[in-house]
């Protein structure tokens, strides 16, 4: 086996990804936990949370079913969509977000809930309506909670290997990433190509943890 | 002219509440609401402002409906062109005191509008300054600002002054003076201070428990009606201490630590933590004149 670029790659793009996606459909889902307090609140974010306590195998094979062609999600999208999940690009990229959900999720629910609801009131006061409320006032006085979000979130799925392993399999070039890629390279007693991956991730995900932290420091002390 | 009538149930700490108001109010004059925490005073000026939805009644400003429970009209609170300054003043953090006066402006208005307030408010040197590094007289200042841009017909304040030193307050209720003057606006204040209201204001609406128990001016109010020719104060007994023949009681008047000898029997039903009235005969008292404040 060869020092391959590919693994490499796979996996910055499912990161960066899953960590858009994963953005997007958390801040809205961020202000509806984060301003009231109900039932059906607690149990959408207990529910969120329950990849940071379930093991990412159980997980992956939770996928594994749900997407599989012999029961019913994975048959219909197969069927009538025609449209093959399992171990394709695809299957990393969901495994990753519903993996990642309470990295971004979390911070993100923090921060709405640290904000004064006076903040938004003073905007409708204004005369600003919501979606102006939303970008001008509310987005900006959560880029730190963003920033964490999006620093943790990006970096835990650089890291992920169960839950990719379990939906994607380890097809070269289709669904290796780097951290199964230094698993084989291990495997294969090849201890100098697993090393090559694990300083290459190593230093690639501190570049990046540090590039967001300075700014998150800078936003911060402004 | 403001008249309204609006119901609302709540939640209070002592229990279900329902509030009830019904009042009428004179344009561009500045009365007050006050009364103890939980009366209703900041939900009142929520309703006016249409950031809090009343059950029933109706809200009309200079002969525009802006609420009518029976015919199921609310005009929306952006489009209610009310100044509304937060107790905690509500600056938005990510942009300059510049910007948040900007953000506030209607859309064409032109950015000339922006300095010649910053000027009137003195608050030239904040312009560029984030609402994090002001003292918090400035940011009731910069909240002022912002709440005039768009020059309201109505001007709402919940009590602005509350978290600041008494030095400042007096400061800034005499700037209150000044722009509710130079801008001829409505102006509703909550307040809990009586000397601030006898000051800045022309008229009180005493709220109790909901309902609009009592209305006039502020001497009217706050001096039961008549000349009484006493000095009343409520005050907290801090300590009593024994002293030859008589006891001296420490009490907390306002903000001031003051010190008042009592014969032992009459500091026998006394201990620290007391509530207690403070009165005096007005008889020949002392005053002297202070210095003005260079404005």
């Amino acid at each position: 086996m060869n020092f391959d670029l590919d693994p490499l790659w796979l996996t910055a793009k499912i990161a960066a990804g899953s960590t858009v996606i994963l953005l997007v459909l958390c801040l809205p889902l961020a202000f509806w936990i984060g301003k009231g307090r109900s039932s059906l609140r607690t149990l959408v974010r207990t529910s969120c949370n329950l990849p940071l306590v379930l093991p990412p195998t159980v997980l992956g094979f939770a996928l594994l079913l749900f997407f599989s062609p012999a029961f019913g999600p994975g048959q219909f999208l197969s069927d009538r969509l025609h449209l093959e999940i399992l171990f394709t690009a695809k299957a990393l990229l969901i495994g990753s977000v519903v993996g990642g959900l309470p990295f971004m999720l979390g911070p993100l629910v923090s921060g709405v809930e640290g904000l004064s609801p006076s903040l938004a009131e003073a905007s409708w006061v204004l005369g600003k309506g919501r979606l102006e409320t939303g970008f001008r006032v509310l987005l900006p006085a959560l880029k730190p909670s963003i920033l964490a979000g999006v620093v943790t979130t990006f970096a835990h799925a650089c890291g992920e290997f169960g839950v990719v392993l379990m939906v994607g399999g380890k097809i070269p070039g289709v669904t290796r990433t780097a951290s199964i890629a230094l698993y084989d390279a291990v495997e294969a007693m090849d201890f100098a190509l697993a090393a090559k991956y694990a300083v290459t991730l190593a230093v690639l995900s501190m570049a990046v943890l540090w590039l967001v932290e300075r700014r998150l420091a800078k936003k911060v002390a402004a | 002219m403001i008249r309204f009538h609006l119901t609302k149930a709540v939640e209070s700490p002592e229990g279900p509440l329902t509030l009830d108001f019904q009042a009428a109010l004179e344009g561009r004059s500045a009365v007050a609401l006050f009364g103890a925490s939980g009366c209703g005073k900041t939900t009142l000026l929520r309703m006016l402002a249409g950031l809090t939805r009343p059950d029933d009644g109706f809200l009309e400003v200079d002969g525009k409906i802006w609420f009518d429970a029976a015919s199921r009209f609310e005009l929306p609170c952006r489009e209610r062109r009310v100044g509304f300054v937060f107790q905690d003043y509500a600056l938005f953090p990510t942009m300059t005191v510049r910007r948040n006066l900007s953000y506030a402006q209607e859309k064409g208005a032109k950015a000339s509008e922006v300095d010649a307030l910053l000027e009137l408010m003195e608050l030239n040197s904040l312009a560029d300054r984030f609402p994090a590094t002001l003292s918090g007289g400035q940011r009731q200042r910069v909240a002022l600002a912002r709440a005039l841009i768009r020059r309201p017909g109505l001007l709402l304040l919940d009590e602005p002054l509350s978290a600041l030193d008494p030095a400042m307050r007096r400061k800034l209720q005499e700037e209150l003076i000044r722009i509710q003057r130079a801008f001829m606006v409505t102006t509703v204040l909550v307040s809990h201070d009586p000397g601030e209201i006898a000051r800045t204001c022309q008229k009180v609406f005493c709220l109790e428990r909901g309902r609009i128990m009592r209305e006039g001016s502020p001497v009217e109010i706050f001096s039961g009606g008549h000349f009484s020719g006493k000095f009343r104060f409520q005050a907290e007994v801090l300590s009593l201490e024994a002293c030859d023949i008589v006891v001296v009681a420490s009490l907390l008047v306002g903000s001031e630590v003051v010190k008042v000898a009592l014969l032992p029997e009459e500091a026998e039903a006394l201990e620290s933590g007391d509530r207690v009235t403070v009165a005096s005969k007005a008889f020949n008292p002392v005053l002297w004149k202070e210095p003005r404040q260079p404005s």
